[in-house]
């Protein structure tokens, strides 16, 4: 039903959540395209010395640790999103299949647990149980034959500390995909189900021309919604090699994009850090919606909207 | 005779498919469980290792259990004197009231204006707000810090002001307000009409209806904003100016850095303990709106 426009009621409840968007949403969206566009920019002294078009981008491309903090948010992406989705997917299929309802809240609220914990304080966790010396995995791997792998510690290499870190990413990211799958699976009408039955399909082949047809829309959003998450790891990586962003003797071996943005600003009173700050979160942000609009190409051929 | 041949065959077969099944279960069980322990032990170790006297930290293997009786409770009060701990969760409890209860009421009287009032400009503007979503905070970060700077909250900071450079620009939020007017927009139009009838204001059937209908949702918003604060490392980090008026995050990294040499491991668990078990408690507690938060996000408005 169409009612009479109510225009001065309708600013008085949006004010005070208008004036703060304003403020801290929209004014730094427009500011960040002014902020690149200044070169050497003080903010301490209000100073400048011009304009400059790319200047600003070539400083962030120049970083020395640039290369290093896209190779490492594009591993971390593209190795733990497709990871985490498929393991929080089958999850979720055998958890739905539980039958006694206790038994099922009971692990669901297992592997909720990592949703709810400080992406710092299980860092520090993880950090020790890879310990060389000390940790669970070494003497776990031990078990096996396995000499003690050096995971994160003094001289551990690249690789090494990647994986942990990966690992890591994962386990704390399967939590939110379990849940959202979870609820799509309970979502899902029965009838497809005992159809399928009568025709006594098999459980893979329920699995690939059932449950996940009917679940695309989820797994797209959590796709999505995982790229976009992964791109902007930072605290995952300080709490598990802190601000070093790196195994001891070897920093910033697992910086990020990121990374790249809160470096600039840790130096805010250098002229032209805040420009560079701006333009690494622009190039983040570029990158975000080329991915975006990538997954919505393909989701447009796969993706079934019952 | 045919007959009885068949009914044999078909309990046969029936048999035969309860076995399946029960293997099947069997192995579904064998699964969950596998990865549940996989989520468990970093948990695990946390706790055992938090437990641990100094030695037994340093032990190689490592000791995977420790006696009840001879449990180190003396770590987290050691935990605690490494770092003004109780100042840091005290700060945090603080910034997580103040910026909850600012996002709940910006979101109720905006949420309320795009679910209930026709006006002009109502969808364009919501359009843009939901667009806004898709651009990474570290965009909003970097000029928010000049602001907050601007607004003279950095230089000679006091408390108060470290108070509000951590809470103001938190104190709404595009995502709680599109949760919010969802939530509004399922009150049956019938009620607002009753409700005028009546002679009450929008202000008052606000608050007294669709507030109080709307109050699971809201439950959610203020679980997970909380959740947001306890988590936060980036921004209080970046704007507090002094040690004492950082939140947990920072000051459990801080305090637990190898530059110092030897990682006192014992106690940096305990003190992760400190950190991680008051969310937890609330998780058991509140777990359906957490999860019911969590999962409508992931279904299309």
């Amino acid at each position: 039903m169409l009612e009479q426009e109510r225009n001065i009621a309708a600013w008085f409840y949006l004010a005070p959540a208008l004036i703060l968007l304003a403020i801290f949403i929209f004014y730094p969206i427009f500011n960040s395209f002014v902020l690149v566009a200044l070169e050497d920019y003080n903010y301490l002294q209000q100073t400048y010395d011009g304009f400059t078009l790319t200047g600003n981008f070539r400083n962030v491309l120049n970083d020395p640790n640039f290369g290093q903090a896209m190779l490492n948010t594009m591993l971390i992406t593209f190795v733990s999103v497709p990871v985490s989705v498929i393991i929080a997917l089958l999850i979720s299929v055998w958890l739905n299949a539980i039958p006694i309802q206790k038994i099922q809240g009971f692990f669901q609220t297992v592997f909720f647990l990592p949703y709810v914990t400080n992406a710092i304080a299980i860092g520090m966790a993880f950090a020790f149980m890879f310990n060389r010396r000390y940790g669970l995995i070494n003497w776990f791997l031990g078990l096996f034959g396995i000499d003690p792998i050096n995971w994160i510690n003094m001289g551990a290499s690249y690789g090494n500390a990647m994986i942990t870190l990966l690992i890591y990413i994962t386990w704390l990211t399967l939590a939110f995909k379990i849940i959202v799958f979870l609820s799509g699976l309970q979502g899902i009408d029965k009838q497809y189900y005992e159809a399928a039955r009568v025709d006594s399909a098999s459980r893979a082949r329920i699995l690939r021309r059932i449950t996940v047809p009917l679940l695309s829309p989820m797994i797209m959003y959590i796709t999505v919604t995982s790229f976009i998450g992964a791109f902007k790891t930072y605290t995952e990586v300080i709490g598990m090699f802190g601000e070093r962003l790196g195994p001891p003797g070897d920093p910033n071996s697992m910086t990020t994009i990121v990374a790249l943005v809160y470096d600039a600003l840790d130096r805010s009173g250098v002229p032209g850090a805040m420009s560079e700050a701006a333009a690494a979160a622009l190039i983040l942000f570029a990158i975000t919606l080329v991915f975006t609009f990538v997954n919505m190409q393909v989701s447009k051929k796969r993706v079934h909207y019952g | 005779m045919q007959n009885v041949e068949n009914v044999e065959e078909l309990y046969e077969d029936e048999q035969k498919i309860r076995f399946k099944r029960r293997m099947r279960l069997a192995l579904v069980y064998a699964v969950v469980i596998f990865f549940a322990i996989f989520i468990i032990i970093p948990f695990y170790w946390m706790v055992i290792t938090a437990f641990k006297t100094e030695t037994q930290v340093f032990m190689s293997p490592p000791m995977l259990w420790v006696n009840p009786v001879e449990w180190q409770w003396v770590n987290f009060s050691l935990a605690l004197e490494r770092a003004p701990f109780i100042r840091y969760l005290a700060n945090t409890v603080l910034v997580a009231i103040l910026s909850t209860a600012g996002t709940i009421i910006t979101t109720i009287l905006s949420g309320f204006a795009f679910a209930r009032l026709n006006f002009k400009g109502r969808d364009v503007l919501f359009m843009i707000l939901i667009a806004t979503m898709m651009i990474p905070g570290e965009i909003f970060v970097v000029t928010n810090f000049l602001t907050i700077t601007s607004f003279g909250w950095i230089e000679d900071q006091t408390f108060v002001e470290a108070v509000l450079a951590m809470t103001v620009p938190f104190m709404t939020s595009v995502f709680f307000l599109f949760f919010l007017r969802q939530a509004f927009k399922q009150i049956p139009d019938e009620l607002y009409y009753a409700a005028k009838v009546d002679g009450k204001t929008d202000w008052q059937y606000l608050w007294g209806i669709m507030v109080p209908v709307a109050l699971p949702t809201i439950t959610t918003i203020t679980i997970l904003n909380a959740m947001n604060t306890w988590n936060a490392y980036v921004w209080p980090r970046l704007i507090s100016q002094r040690e004492e008026f950082q939140l947990v995050s920072n000051g459990l990294r801080d305090a637990f850095d190898d530059t110092a040499g030897r990682i006192m491991y014992h106690e940096q668990m305990a003190a992760s303990i400190i950190v991680t078990v008051p969310l937890i408690i609330a998780f058991l507690i509140l777990k359906k709106y957490i999860m019911r938060g969590v999962s409508r996000s992931g279904i299309k408005g």
